[in-house]
C-alpha cells in the first residue's frame, strides 16, 4: 500500500497505523507519540499528540477525513495521503495539546529524575508554546507508596495508560489502575497495595514522564552524567539485555535497552533491573548509542574521559567513543 | 391537537402493569412481527420509516441496523442506552417510568429484526426506581410467554437483562457504554471498529435510544410508511421534548417534529409561555451539549424563516447561527437568568463527568470551569473570553468522543451570542454579582438579510 507523508512516498504492508509508516521514513515528519507504545496492544489514542492531517482518504475515496485523526491508531489505506508538519492546522493542535499536558503537569524539572529522558520535556521544547495561560493551582494528589522499588509521583502523571497495559500484558496480575474520572484521575492501586511481581520493574521504563521512577536510582545522578553501556547476562526470567548506566565504575541504574522513540527493545525481569548492580554480573558489549541530539551525550560537561575508569577496555572504548563525539560537536 | 404514539396511553391508570398495557392493544407489535414478518422486512419498515435515533445525533436508525454485520456462528447483540444523563434532558426516564412495556415490546420487536439472541437495556445507576420498574415488567413479559424461549410459539428465543450503570454520563456514549456492560472502566473506544462490527464482546453490536427503540413499536403497528407521513422532510414521525425552565409548565411533551419553536414555547398545549410574565432570553434547544441561541435566533432562523421543531430547520445556519435538536432537552431561560452562570455551570458538569483518557478534555474541562468560575465571580479579565473561545477550539475535534465537543460547544456559542454580557461581567464586576445582565438586545428582531442578486 502506497501512503504519502507530507509529500514523501512509501510503501507498507496492509493494517500499518499512519505513525508507524511515518516512522519507516524517520526523520522530522515523525509525530511524537506520548502514549502509544508499539510493544503494547491497545496503547495509544489518548495524549493526541500525534493527531495528523489525513488530506486525501484514499485512492477509492480520495475525500479528506473531516478531523485530525490520531496518527498511532488510524491504519493506512491506498493512496493515503498525510500532512503533519506541512499542515499548520496539525501544528497548532498539538501545540494546544502540549499545553494541555502541560497545565497540571509541575514544571519541577530541576529535581525530576526524568530530566533529560522525559518525553514531555522534549515535546515541550520542540512543539509547545514558551509560555503558559494557564493562571490557577495544579491538581495535586496525596502521596501513596506502592512499594520498595518503584515510586509513584501522581502529580507528574499524563494519565497515558502505558504502565496500565504493561501490567497487563507483561506480568501476570495487574495490581494497579486508573481511579476516579476526569483530570482527578489518578493511576493507584486498590486500598494502597505494593506493586510487586517479576516485571513490574518495566512500568518505569514506559513512564513517559517522571511520574514512575527507580526507587533505586532516584537522586543518585543526573542522566547526562551517567554513561550508557549494553551488556548482557543469562537470566532464566526474561532475555538478560539491557543498558547499564555508569557513574565512573558503579552500575547506578540498569533499563531495558531504549531505541530512537524511546520504546525498549526487550522488557527486562526485576532481578536483572535492581539486584545486579556490579560489573562482574554482566557481560559488557560496548557502548549504547544515543543520538547525539539527546541531552544524555550533548551535555557532558568533561570533554575528557572520566580518570575512573582505567582497567576495563570496554569502558575505556566507551569513553573514547563518547571523547570524539562530543569534541566534534 | 396532534396524535401521540408512544404517550397515547400514558394516562390510562395501571399502564404500568402488563394487563391495562395488552388491553390498551399493548404487544400487537411483537405478534405482528414474530408472526407475519421476516427479520429483514422489520428492518425494512424501520428504513421506509426515515426514523432517525433519539439520542443526540439523529442517525438513522434503519440504516444502523442494516450496518450490522452479520458474521455465521456470533451472537449478536441489541443494547438499549438508558444512561440518560444530559442535563435537560429527561425523557427517556418518563418512558421509562410510566410505560416500561413500550420499551420492552420495543426491546422484543428490534432484537428479532437483528437476530439477537440476548439483549440488555443499559440504565443510568442513579435511576434505581425505573431499574426496579423495568425488572418487574420483564418479568411479567416472561410469564405471559413475551420472552425467554419459544416467544409466542414462534420459536424465537430472548433473554433480556436490565444492567444498571455507576452513574456516569460518559457511558451513555456508545463505546463506553459497551466498556462499562462488559464489566471494565467506562472509557469510550477508540472508533474503528465500530460497535456494528465489533462491540459487545467483540460481537457486532446495536446500541440504540430508549426512545429510538419504543417507536419501532408504532412503527411495525402501523407500517413504516404511515409513520413517515408525521413530520417534515428527513425528520419524521414524533419526538420526546423534555421541557424544563421557566416556563409555565414543564415536563415531557410527544410532538410532531415539525412543530414551530414559538408556538411549541407559547401555545398552552405545550409549554405555555414564559412563567411570571417575564420575557424570553435564551433556549438552550437539546439538551445541554447544543449551542445555545438568544431568543430572536430560536424563533427565526437567519433568513427571517420561522424556525421549527426539527433536525433540519434547528441546525440551520450552522454553528454560526444554528443549533441542533440534540435529544430534545428542551431548556427556557427568562430575562432573569445569566448566561456567563448557565455556561459555568454547564462546564462545571462536563468536567465532572470527562473520563480522564485522553488530555485535550481531561485537562481543557477544567480550565475552562476555572475560568468562567472567575468570571462569573467577578475577578474575570477581558482576555479571559478569548482564551475561553481558543480554549474551546482546541478542544473541539481534538478527542476520541463526543464528550469534548460537548464540552466545547456551549461555551463556544454563547461567547458567539452573549459576548456583550460576558464582557460586561468583566467591566462591572461588582455589579454582576448583585443583578442580572438582563434581556439587553437578545429579543430584538433579526436584521434583514441584504439580497445578493
Amino acid at each position: 500500500m502506497k501512503v504519502t507523508i507530507d509529500g514523501i512516498a512509501i510503501d507498507v504492508e496492509p493494517g500499518t497505523t499512519i505513525l508507524n509508516a511515518a516512522r519507516m521514513i524517520g526523520g522530522d515528519i515523525v509525530p511524537p507519540a506520548m502514549c502509544y507504545y508499539s510493544k503494547l496492544e491497545g496503547s495509544g489514542g489518548k495524549c493526541r499528540t500525534c493527531l495528523v492531517k489525513v488530506s486525501k482518504g484514499s485512492e477509492k475515496d480520495p475525500r479528506p477525513m473531516p478531523k485530525l485523526v490520531a496518527s498511532c491508531r488510524t491504519t493506512v489505506m491506498d493512496g493515503m495521503e498525510v500532512q503533519n508538519i506541512t499542515s499548520p492546522e496539525v501544528i497548532e493542535a498539538r501545540k494546544g495539546v502540549v499545553e494541555m499536558l502541560l497545565i497540571n503537569h509541575p514544571l519541577d524539572c530541576p529535581i525530576c529524575d526524568q530530566a533529560g529522558e522525559c518525553h514531555l520535556q522534549d515535546l515541550g521544547y520542540e512543539h509547545g508554546a514558551a509560555k503558559t495561560r494557564y493562571e490557577f493551582d495544579r491538581r495535586t494528589f496525596e502521596k501513596i507508596d506502592i512499594g520498595d522499588k518503584i515510586q509513584l509521583h501522581m502529580t507528574r502523571c499524563i494519565l497515558c495508560y502505558r504502565c496500565v497495559f504493561t501490567a497487563d500484558q507483561i506480568t501476570n496480575t495487574r495490581l494497579h489502575g486508573i481511579l476516579n474520572r476526569g483530570d482527578h484521575s489518578e493511576i493507584s492501586t486498590y486500598i494502597e497495595k505494593a506493586i510487586d511481581n517479576d516485571f513490574s520493574g518495566n512500568v518505569i521504563d514506559v513512564c513517559p514522564v517522571g511520574a514512575l521512577t527507580d526507587k533505586t536510582f532516584r537522586f543518585k545522578n543526573r542522566v547526562w552524567f551517567t554513561k550508557p553501556v549494553e551488556a548482557h547476562r543469562n537470566c532464566d526470567k526474561c532475555c538478560g539485555k539491557v543498558t547499564l548506566w555508569y557513574k565512573g565504575e558503579d552500575v547506578i541504574r540498569v533499563t531495558g535497552r531504549k531505541d530512537v522513540y524511546g520504546e525498549v527493545e526487550e522488557f527486562i525481569c526485576n532481578t536483572c533491573r535492581f539486584d545486579t548492580k556490579k560489573t562482574a554480573d554482566w557481560t559488557i558489549e560496548g557502548p549504547r548509542k544515543v543520538s547525539h541530539k539527546s541531552v544524555i551525550s550533548a551535555n557532558h560537561y568533561e570533554f575528557k574521559p572520566l580518570p575512573v575508569v582505567k582497567t576495563n577496555p570496554v569502558l575505556k572504548e566507551a569513553n573514547k567513543e563518547q571523547f570524539e563525539r562530543e569534541t566534534r560537536l | 391537537m396532534a396524535r401521540k404514539l408512544l404517550l397515547e396511553h400514558i394516562n390510562v391508570p395501571g399502564i404500568n402493569t402488563l394487563e391495562v398495557y395488552r388491553q390498551k392493544g399493548g404487544y400487537a407489535a411483537v405478534e405482528k412481527a414474530l408472526k407475519t414478518l421476516t427479520p429483514d422486512e422489520v428492518v425494512e419498515e424501520v428504513k421506509k420509516s426515515g426514523l432517525r435515533g433519539r439520542g443526540g445525533a439523529g442517525f438513522p436508525t434503519g440504516m444502523k441496523w442494516s450496518f450490522l454485520a452479520k458474521p455465521e456462528g456470533v451472537p449478536r447483540y441489541l443494547v438499549c442506552n438508558g444512561d440518560e444523563s444530559e442535563p435537560g434532558t429527561f425523557k427517556d426516564r418518563y418512558l421509562m417510568t410510566y410505560i416500561p412495556h413500550l420499551l420492552i415490546e420495543g426491546m422484543i420487536v428490534a432484537s428479532y429484526a437483528l437476530g439477537a439472541n440476548t439483549s440488555y437495556i443499559y440504565v443510568r445507576g442513579e435511576m434505581m426506581p425505573q431499574i426496579r420498574i423495568l425488572e418487574k415488567a420483564i418479568a411479567e413479559a416472561k410469564n405471559a410467554g413475551l420472552l425467554g424461549n419459544n416467544i409466542l410459539g414462534t420459536g424465537y428465543n430472548l433473554e433480556l437483562y436490565v444492567q444498571p450503570g455507576g452513574g456516569a454520563y460518559i457511558c451513555g456514549e456508545e463505546t463506553a457504554l459497551l466498556e462499562s456492560l462488559e464489566g471494565k472502566r467506562g472509557n469510550p473506544r477508540i472508533k474503528p471498529p465500530f460497535p456494528a462490527i465489533a462491540g459487545l464482546y467483540g460481537c457486532p453490536t446495536v446500541v440504540n435510544n430508549v426512545e429510538s427503540i419504543a417507536a419501532v413499536v408504532p412503527i411495525v403497528n402501523e407500517g413504516g410508511e404511515e409513520y413517515a407521513k408525521l413530520g417534515i422532510g428527513r425528520s419524521t414521525g414524533t419526538k420526546l421534548i423534555s421541557a424544563s425552565g421557566n416556563i409555565k409548565k414543564p415536563g415531557v411533551y410527544e410532538i410532531d417534529l415539525g412543530v414551530p419553536v414559538e408556538e411549541f414555547i407559547y401555545s398552552d398545549e405545550y409549554c405555555g409561555g414564559i412563567a411570571n410574565g417575564k420575557r424570553l432570553k435564551a433556549v438552550v434547544a437539546g439538551g445541554s451539549s447544543v449551542p445555545i441561541l438568544p431568543a430572536n435566533l430560536i424563533l427565526k432562523t437567519i433568513n427571517n424563516e420561522a424556525r421549527l421543531m426539527t433536525y433540519e430547520s434547528l441546525s440551520d445556519g450552522g454553528f454560526a447561527t444554528g443549533t441542533m435538536l440534540g435529544s430534545g432537552g428542551f431548556v427556557v431561560l427568562d430575562e432573569d437568568q445569566c448566561i456567563v452562570r448557565n455556561t459555568w455551570n454547564f462546564s462545571r458538569f462536563y468536567h465532572h463527568e470527562s473520563c480522564g483518557q485522553c488530555s485535550p478534555c481531561r485537562e481543557g474541562t477544567g480550565w475552562m470551569e476555572k475560568v468562567l468560575h472567575r468570571l462569573e465571580y467577578g475577578h474575570g479579565k477581558m482576555s479571559d473570553i478569548d482564551l475561553l473561545v481558543d480554549v474551546s477550539k482546541k478542544i473541539e475535534g481534538n478527542t476520541i468522543c463526543p464528550l469534548g465537543d460537548a464540552a466545547a460547544w456551549p461555551v463556544a456559542s454563547a461567547i458567539r451570542h452573549f459576548r456583550d454580557e460576558f464582557e460586561w461581567h468583566v467591566t462591572n464586576a461588582q455589579e454582576a454579582i448583585t443583578r442580572n445582565y438582563g434581556l439587553a438586545h437578545y429579543a430584538d428582531p433579526l436584521p434583514k438579510l441584504e439580497v445578493t442578486a
